[in-house]
């Protein structure tokens, strides 16, 4: 069983067996445009929540990608670096950013579900 | 919020389901079906732009005894009629006031085409440096122009509305009729690719604009796809490569400056060829696919030594390509320089312009 939590800076992070898959939503890379360029973490480096993870650019912005959990980068999406377009195609599924094992699942109460993060999105619009 | 202006095609935008953002006091489209695809289309097919937000003066006279031959940087009188020519409109320290393109349209006649957001203040400017300013007219709001770019332009167009189209040489136009009104077909553009910018009236735009996306090989596109296009080509935009605190000199179009005549600001320029630039335009290509951006910092050897104007990532090239101003001892061509922004760095070189060198532009 896997269960998908978001931010307000729309990340989301897919959770299974004490790791998450993490990346943007599908509203943040339509809301980015073309994406050009993703700055993935190290493998290995502890990021804690709500820090900065990785960089986004796209034709429009640069912006940065902050993690949804604290915890330590076990694996990096590499095709990102030759095709970042996969984030604007699947940016909840093939176009993730990295996994991160978790250190602390006290920390999902400060994360949304999806329908509150569908409620939170058109609150925006 | 300010009152912004809208071009005859609004409606057609929305239709298109374009995103609609402010640019230069107007509501411009800036993309479609999104700004890389647009690029694309435009390099291998033909791009249609909305540039009705351009301003156009007529002016209407004896070019010399009205005065328009000493108001920009190149001569009014030696451009051919059916020719036009790129330059300047400075002020008194150099500065670049606007860039803009003149039409000679016959012997008494010319078109001064002119950027968006300095429409009143260039009309304003050449107005009292004309010994008759009653000769020039601004004929913005009346007038339509849409932008056909690509390598498959000229086709269109000749299949459209006939062969005399397709002869027309780069930086030349015509006057013919299209749609039953006046209009001028000028072999121009802003993209490096072959093309051609279109004036008639505002009140036919529509209908021009709707039979030529009739055409499968034509696709709209926006003005961040221009962006991206002029860009890769090194083409100067207005307000953010040159401005009134630059002198063509400095930004490195000095071609487009004639020192054999008289024109307001040329005594700065004299001035400033002897004692040295400042500083000086750069190109730089990025090491990586990460894009420079407007204001990001230049650094040699870990000191500022400029600024970025213009950054984007290249789809052609597939890396960061940017303009901007560095002392004038790091500007050789593959001097290392690194961009900085925050948390941000790139390294980089300076290269030749045009960064893209395969555009149809003159084919």
């Amino acid at each position: 069983m896997s269960e998908t939590y978001y931010t307000k800076e729309h990340e989301w992070a897919k959770i299974k067996e004490g790791v998450a898959a993490v990346g943007i939503t599908e509203y943040a890379a339509h809301q980015l445009g073309d994406v050009t360029f993703v700055e993935l973490p190290q493998v290995g480096k502890v990021v804690k929540q709500f820090e900065v993870l990785a960089a986004i650019e796209s034709v429009k912005a640069a912006s940065d990608i902050y993690a949804p959990l604290s915890g330590k980068v076990i694996k990096v999406n590499d095709a990102l670096n030759d095709q970042p377009e996969i984030v604007n195609e699947a940016a909840e599924d093939a176009g993730w950013i990295a996994w991160v094992e978790l250190a602390d699942l006290a920390e999902l109460q400060n994360l949304m579900t999806r329908a509150q993060y569908d409620d939170y999105v058109r609150g925006l619009e | 919020m300010e009152n912004l202006k809208t071009t005859p095609l609004l409606a057609e935008h929305e239709r298109h389901k374009a995103l609609i953002a402010p640019f230069g006091g107007w509501q411009m489209p800036i993309q479609y079906e999104g700004i890389i695809a647009e690029h694309r289309w435009c390099r291998e097919k033909a791009a249609l732009f909305d540039i009705c937000h351009m301003g156009e003066f007529l002016y209407r006279g004896d070019i010399v005894a009205g005065g328009l031959e000493d108001v920009f940087t190149f001569s009014v009188k030696s451009i051919p009629v059916g020719r036009s020519r790129y330059g300047f409109l400075l002020n008194e320290t150099g500065g670049v006031i606007d860039d803009l393109i003149v039409f000679r349209l016959a012997e008494d006649e010319a078109m001064i085409v002119v950027n968006a957001a300095t429409i009143a203040n260039d009309f304003a400017v050449i107005h009292s440096r004309l010994k008759n300013g009653a000769l020039l007219s601004d004929i913005s709001d009346a007038t339509g122009k849409l932008d056909l770019q690509g390598p498959l332009s000229r086709q269109v167009l000749v299949d459209a509305f006939g062969p005399e189209i397709g002869s027309i040489p780069y930086f030349k136009f015509i006057r013919t009729t299209i749609l039953g009104a006046e209009a001028i077909v000028s072999r121009t553009g802003y993209t490096g690719e072959l093309g051609y910018e279109i004036f008639l009236p505002a009140d036919r735009v529509v209908e021009l604009w709707q039979l030529l996306l009739n055409d499968e090989r034509v696709k709209p596109a926006g003005l961040g796809a221009r962006d991206v296009l002029r860009l890769e080509v090194g083409y100067s935009l207005y307000g953010s490569d040159i401005d009134e605190e630059t002198t063509p000199l400095e930004a490195g179009l000095a071609a487009f400056v004639n020192f054999d005549k008289e024109f307001v600001g040329k005594a700065a320029l004299l001035r400033q060829q002897q004692e040295g630039l400042g500083k000086v335009k750069v190109a730089f290509q990025v090491a990586s696919r990460r894009s420079p951006r407007h204001h990001y910092e230049i650094c040699s050897e870990g000191e500022n030594v400029g600024h970025v104007t213009s950054g984007v990532f290249s789809p052609m090239l597939g890396c960061g390509v940017g303009l901007g101003f560095v002392k004038p001892a790091v500007a050789a061509i593959g001097s290392p320089l690194t961009i900085r922004h925050e948390a941000i760095s790139m390294e980089a070189a300076v290269v030749e312009l045009p960064f893209y060198k395969g555009g149809s532009l003159r084919s």
